[in-house]
C-alpha cells in the first residue's frame, strides 16, 4: 500500500537571518551564516520548505574552565587557556560554523573578571577566526549589564548574535545591541508566554523582530528535554501560523546542559559503558532531538558530538535549500 | 481573525462627501487608519453615493492603492461594479469579492459569474457567498446550512477551492420583531457549515448589521462576535476603530489557543493580525 503524502501548508515562516559581516558590509568576517526560513515543521512539507540548514556554534569559554570533566577537556588540552587558539581549533579542526564565546569568568562567583578582560577576549577571538560570533553573558544580570555593552562595542559592526535579554532585564543590552548592529538573543525560562513577552518588550524598544533569535532554555536528555522540545515545537507552529512575535529562529544550549548530566560524566559506573563515549553520545542525542523540534543554532562542546550531529544534519537537510 | 474593515462605504457621510468632491485624502486616511487598527482587508462599497457606481468603485480603489497595499474587499451586489473594480485592483495584494447569493430570481447564474470573476482575478482572489437564494434569506438553521452546502459543492464542481470561499450566514438586525431567534439560528448553522469541507471554508458576517438601531451597538456586536468565533467564525466585516471589539477578538483568539498568551497580548494584536 502506498504511503499517502501528507502536506500541510502554512501561512507563516521562520524569519531568515544572516549573521556576520564581511569586509563589504563593514565587518571583518570571512564567512557568514544564514539561518531560519523554514515554512514547515522539520520533516514536513516539500524539501524547499525546510529553510536553511541548522548550524553548530561551538562554545569557547573566556577563561580556562574549572569544572569540565576530563572526557570533555581532553580534546582541548592545549588550548583551554587561550580563547583565541581554542576558537581557531574549533573552526579549523572541528568545522565550527559559529563560535560562541561564553563569558563565564565575569560571573561574580566564577572569577569576577572585568569588562577589559571580556573585551580583550572578544578582540582576540575576532582576530583568530573568520566565522561569525555569538557573545553570551554569564547570567548575572548586574555583571552582564556592566560588561556585555562593552563586549558589544568591541565587536561593533560584526553582526554578532548577543545575549541574553530576559523579561526583567532587557533594556541595556537591547539598546546597545541595536546601536552596534548586532542580533539579539531573547531568553525565557521554558515558558512560552514569557518568551513572547520578551520579544514584544525588545521590539517596543525599536529592536526589529527580524533581528532576534529566541532561547527558550534547554533541557538535556533525561533532564527536561521534553519541555524544551515541546516549547520549541510550539514556537515553530506559532511562527508557521503567522505569529510575528514568535517567528524567530531558535538557539539551544546543548553543550552545557548535556555535560551537566551525571550520565554524561560519571566515571564510577562501568555498567553505563566507557565514560569517554558517554558524554559525546549524550550531547549528540540531545542535539539531534532538539534539531527535530526546529532548532536553528545548536551550541555544542565535544568535537565527537559535533561530528555526529553534523552528519545527522547533512543527512536530514540534504535535499533542502 | 480576518477583520474586514467596513468604513469605506458610501453610506457614511464622510465617504459620501469625499466621493462627491473627489477628495482622495479622506479615503486614503481611512484606509491607512483601518489598517493600523488591525484590518486584514478593507471593504470598499460605493453605496448610494454616486450614480456612476462602476467609475466610483474604480476611483475608490485607485485612491486607496496609491498609499496602501492592504487587500481590498470589493463590495457590490452588481457583478458589473465588481468587474469594473477588478480591472484596476492590484490582485497581487489579494482581493475579496463581496458578495453573491446562491442564485437570484432575476439572475439564476449570479454565483457562476462571481466564481468566474474570482478565478479570472488569480489565485489570491477569494469570494464571499451568502446563504441566500431566490427565495430570499432563510430564517432557520437548516436552510442556511443547505444553501451553504450547495455553495460549497458548486464551488468544488467548478474547481474553485472551498478554502477560497467565505460563507456569510447573514446576520439580521436583532431589533426587529421576532428577530431575536436569529442569532442562535446563525450560531447553530455556523457549527455545521465549518464541517462542509476539510479544511473548512472561511465564514464571515456583516457584524454591524446585528446591532442596527439598538442602544448598545458595540456591546451587542462584540458579544456576538465572541460567541460566533467559538463556532468557527474566522472573519467579520466590522468596525475596526472599535477598540473594545478588537480586544474581544484578541482575547477570544487567545482563549481558543490560536494566539500564544503574553502580558502584552492586547497591545500587539492589531499590529500582528495582518
Amino acid at each position: 500500500m502506498p504511503v499517502p503524502e501528507v502536506k500541510d501548508n502554512f501561512a507563516g515562516s521562520v524569519n531568515r537571518i544572516t549573521l556576520g559581516a564581511t569586509k563589504d558590509e563593514g565587518g571583518t568576517r570571512s564567512s557568514i551564516v544564514t539561518i531560519g526560513g523554514a515554512k514547515n515543521v522539520v520533516y514536513g512539507g516539500c524539501p524547499e520548505d525546510a529553510g536553511e540548514t541548522p548550524v553548530i556554534a561551538m562554545d569557547v569559554l573566556d577563561s580556562k574552565p574549572q569544572d569540565w570533566p576530563d572526557a570533555l577537556a581532553e580534546p582541548y588540552e592545549d588550548v583551554l587557556g587561550s580563547p583565541a587558539d581554542w576558537a581557531k581549533k574549533c573552526v579549523d579542526e572541528f568545522g565550527a560554523e559559529l563560535i560562541c564565546i561564553k563569558f563565564d569568568a565575569i560571573h561574580p562567583d566564577k572569577g569576577d573578571k572585568d569588562a577589559d578582560h571580556a573585551v580583550k577576549v572578544t578582540e582576540e577571538v575576532l582576530k583568530a577566526v573568520g566565522v561569525p560570533l555569538v557573545l553570551w553573558g554569564c547570567g548575572n544580570d548586574e555583571k552582564d549589564n556592566q560588561v556585555m555593552p562593552k563586549v558589544s562595542g568591541a565587536a561593533k559592526g560584526e553582526k554578532c548574535l548577543i545575549g541574553t535579554v530576559q523579561e526583567d532585564n532587557y533594556k541595556s543590552l537591547t539598546a546597545i545591541a541595536l546601536a552596534d548592529g548586532h542580533f539579539l538573543i531573547t531568553a525565557a525560562p521554558l515558558d512560552i508566554n514569557i518568551a513572547k513577552q520578551v520579544n514584544i518588550l525588545a521590539s517596543d524598544m525599536g529592536f526589529l523582530l527580524e533581528r532576534m533569535v529566541t532561547f527558550q532554555s534547554t533541557g538535556a536528555l533525561g533532564y527536561g528535554i521534553e519541555y524544551a522540545y515541546s516549547i520549541q515545537e510550539r514556537q515553530r507552529l506559532a511562527a508557521l501560523s503567522g505569529d510575528k512575535m514568535m517567528a524567530m529562529p531558535v538557539i539551544c544550549d546543548v553543550g552545557y546542559e548535556s555535560w551537566r548530566a551525571k550520565e554524561a560524566k560519571a566515571e564510577d559506573s562501568p555498567g553505563w559503558g566507557a565514560v569517554t563515549d558517554r558524554g559525546p553520545m549524550w550531547e549528540a542525542a540531545t542535539a539531534t532531538c532538539l534539531l527535530q523540534a526546529g532548532a536553528d543554532i545548536i551550541r555544542m562542546r565535544h568535537p565527537r558530538a559535533v561530528a555526529a550531529v553534523k552528519k545527522f544534519i547533512a543527512e536530514v537537510w540534504k535535499n533542502t535549500g | 481573525m480576518i477583520l474586514i474593515a467596513e468604513r469605506i462605504n458610501g453610506m457614511f457621510t464622510d465617504v459620501k462627501r469625499a466621493i462627491a468632491e473627489k477628495d482622495k485624502k479622506v479615503i486614503q486616511e481611512l484606509a491607512n487608519r483601518q489598517t493600523q487598527a488591525g484590518a486584514a482587508c478593507l471593504d470598499v462599497n460605493v453605496g448610494t453615493a454616486a450614480a456612476d457606481q462602476e467609475g466610483t468603485m474604480q476611483w475608490l480603489i485607485e485612491s486607496i492603492q496609491e498609499t496602501c497595499s492592504t487587500p481590498l474587499c470589493l463590495d457590490s451586489q452588481k457583478p458589473d461594479v465588481i468587474a469594473a473594480g477588478l480591472k484596476v485592483v492590484n490582485t497581487d495584494n489579494g482581493v475579496l469579492l463581496n458578495s453573491t447569493p446562491l442564485n437570484k430570481k432575476s439572475d439564476e447564474d449570479v454565483f457562476d459569474k462571481y466564481i468566474e470573476m474570482a478565478e479570472h482575478a488569480g489565485p489570491k482572489a477569494n469570494l464571499i457567498a451568502l446563504t441566500m437564494d431566490k427565495n430570499g434569506v432563510p430564517q432557520d438553521t437548516d436552510n442556511r446550512v443547505a444553501i451553504a452546502a450547495e455553495i460549497v459543492s458548486k464551488a468544488i464542481e467548478k474547481g474553485f477551492d472551498p478554502q477560497r470561499l467565505f460563507i456569510d450566514p447573514i446576520v439580521l438586525p436583532v431589533k426587529v420583531p421576532n428577530a431575536q431567534v436569529q442569532p442562535c439560528n446563525i450560531l447553530a448553522a455556523m457549527e455545521q457549515i465549518q464541517y462542509l469541507a476539510d479544511p473548512a471554508p472561511h465564514m464571515t458576517v456583516g457584524l454591524s448589521n446585528l446591532s442596527q438601531g439598538t442602544s448598545e451597538r458595540s456591546l451587542i456586536n462584540r458579544v456576538f462576535l465572541a460567541m460566533a468565533m467559538s463556532r468557527g467564525l474566522d472573519s467579520a466585516i466590522a468596525d475596526v476603530f472599535d477598540t473594545d471589539l478588537v480586544n474581544v477578538v484578541a482575547t477570544t483568539e487567545m482563549l481558543m489557543n490560536k494566539q500564544i498568551y503574553s502580558d502584552s497580548f492586547l497591545k500587539v494584536y492589531a499590529s500582528t493580525n495582518r
